[in-house]
């Protein structure tokens, strides 16, 4: 592990450095567990709650997940950071702790100004109409009324879900899944980012979309210091990161230029 | 760790002194009260807009849609006279049906405020894990909805009042304060126990146990005279200080004429009325505020 970062390193450092290098993310031995309900699983009755509570023991149901295990490294100004690994390896976990929505256990994480996290998983009300959600998920992000009212058609637009009639004003529950989705990523992209993590946005949609959403997220990254990308799309992070992080079970397996980084994992993944 | 150690001016710092040396700030940390104070006012059109968007959704696929708002408390004051002022007759108190809605209905947005708070934390997980804004949004949401469905209420119960021919007068403005001051006690009491909530997911179990009793120790299905009859005095002295029974004998006292009171001077309700509201309003915004950082784990 530790002759990987030192070529990374090797091959910042033969970069033309014009600018000092500047963290803007500093991950110090983060470890973040998740609790998970189980569900009904016997003794939800509210008298078994009751005793539970007195007693102060935890609910037979709940099960610890110790999602990421103890990773360390810094971003700086200026970087595109790729995340990759298999599936459940701590990808999506270690960007929330990163963006602050998620509070990590043991070690930090610092970071410069607000991150921004660009997902398609911002939750949203399904009763109510497409508009609406936009509105809601503009103030939401902290956006004054006067600027959701002047963004709130560019970002119908954007998503293009009037493109087959007027669904903007019809319920989200009515959105196929590929709809849904679209607008939720136009919403989220819709605001202006410091540190930006985006977490396999640009993989719904169909084609059109996929393109303008890649377009959007460059625009994205000129503005943003330092951009996060976690995908399963390896061609995605080969296209827009210089380095790679990867994680395998919650513990950083590798860390450092793409091509090697991806290489490596490739075999990793073929020999599984 | 190693990936440090060649960033030539910073060599030898650990990561939390690189950290500290430009300035970086612990993310997600837990802002300073004003601060949060400051970020929550920020927020008020998101809260305002969430509160409303929830109170849309809630009847959005009924087919009565927003009658429902009007038409749930009827319901429920129309059972509860079936109940108390028809079978089990209860005579003692003149307008028993005007004394019984006005207790059930402003009862009624303490209950489901507190009842939905206890969920607007762990019922609310997508929104928190995505985006970043002042948690306490959600619960003050939740409060906000319900005021709105009292409105709704009161309209309900002001026309009740008058059909059962109470006069209309310049009392009623009293019911202003009396509101506003129980929304104050309600916003503080949502987020107390959305944070518990947040903490306890089998809370939601017991609160409806809870809330029932104090239903029956606030007076509001029968005649509050009962309390001064059946226990013995220092126990009347604590049902008197019972926030809702108190914000609950202040509406009787501003719409009905002749209604039985338990706090015997008003000085005394509107002092315990306005004590609790302040207590309640400040206690659980910090209280809800110390424990920002740990909202999203689950």
């Amino acid at each position: 592990m530790a002759e990987h970062i030192e070529t990374s390193n090797d091959v910042t450092v033969t970069l033309p450095r014009i600018v000092e290098r500047i963290p803007t993310v500093v991950v110090d031995d983060a470890h973040v567990i998740y609790r998970v309900h189980k569900g009904a699983a016997g003794g939800t009755s509210p008298v078994a709650a009751l005793k539970r509570i007195m007693s102060r023991t935890s609910a037979p149901n709940i099960r610890e997940v110790h999602a990421v295990k103890g990773v360390s490294f810094t971003a700086y100004r200026g970087e595109a950071i790729g995340l990759i690994g298999s599936n459940g390896s701590g990808k999506s976990t270690l960007l929330r702790a990163i963006a602050g929505l998620l509070p990590v256990n043991r070690g930090a994480v610092y970071t410069q100004g607000q991150p921004s996290l660009l997902g398609v998983n911002a939750a949203l009300l399904n009763d109510l109409p497409g508009e609406r959600n936009v509105t809601l998920g503009c103030l939401a992000m902290g956006m004054q009324p006067a600027d959701v009212a002047r963004l709130a058609p560019e970002i119908i637009e954007f998503s293009g879900i009037n493109e087959r009639g007027d669904f903007a004003s019809l319920p989200m529950r009515t959105y196929s899944s590929g709809m849904a989705a679209r607008l939720r990523f136009s919403i989220a992209a819709a605001k202006k980012h410091d540190v930006l993590l985006i977490d396999e946005a640009l993989a719904t949609g169909d084609k059109g979309f996929r393109k303008r959403s890649e377009q959007r997220v460059r625009e994205l990254r000129e503005g943003a210091g330092t951009v996060f990308l976690v995908s399963h799309q390896l061609s995605s992070v080969r296209d827009t990161c210089e380095r790679t992080i990867w994680l395998e079970s919650g513990v950083l397996r590798m860390d450092g230029p793409t091509d090697e980084v991806l290489r490596a994992y490739e075999d990793f993944s073929n020999k599984k | 760790m190693a990936n440090t150690a060649l960033a030539d001016p910073d060599a030898g710092l650990t990561q939390a002194q690189l950290a500290a040396r430009y300035g970086l700030r612990v993310a997600g940390e837990r802002p300073s009260l004003a601060e949060y104070t400051r970020r929550l006012w920020a927020y008020r059109h998101f809260i305002a807009a969430y509160s409303n968007a929830k109170l849309v959704a809630s009847f959005s696929n009924a087919r009565l849609g927003q009658l429902w708002q009007v038409l749930t408390p009827l319901t429920n004051a129309a059972v509860y006279y079936l109940i108390f002022g028809l079978v089990l007759k209860q005579n003692s108190i003149p307008n028993f049906i005007a004394y019984l809605t006005a207790g059930l209905f402003i009862f009624n947005f303490t209950q489901t405020a507190v009842q939905n708070g206890t969920q607007s934390i762990t019922g609310n997980l997508g929104l928190i894990r995505a985006l970043h804004f002042p948690r306490a949004c959600l619960p003050l949401a939740v409060m906000l909805t319900q005021f709105q469905q009292l409105m709704a209420s009161l309209v309900v119960l002001m026309g009740i009042v008058l059909v059962t021919g109470e006069p209309l007068t310049v009392e009623w403005l009293l019911l202003v304060p009396v509101v506003l001051l129980q929304a104050l006690f309600n916003a503080g009491l949502t987020m107390a126990v959305a944070r518990m909530g947040s903490k306890v997911a089998d809370l939601k179990q017991v609160m409806p146990f809870l809330v029932r009793t104090w239903m029956y120790g606030s007076g509001v299905l029968y005649n509050v005279a009962l309390f001064e009859e059946n226990l013995p005095s220092w126990a009347t002295r604590i049902v008197e200080a019972n926030p809702m029974l108190v914000y609950i004998e202040l509406a009787r006292h501003a719409l009905l004429e002749g209604a039985p009171l338990l706090n015997s001077s008003m000085v005394q309700a509107w002092t315990y009325a306005v004590a609790w509201a302040v207590v309640m309003g400040v206690g659980g915004f910090i209280y809800f505020w110390r424990g920002e950082q740990e909202y999203g784990r689950g």
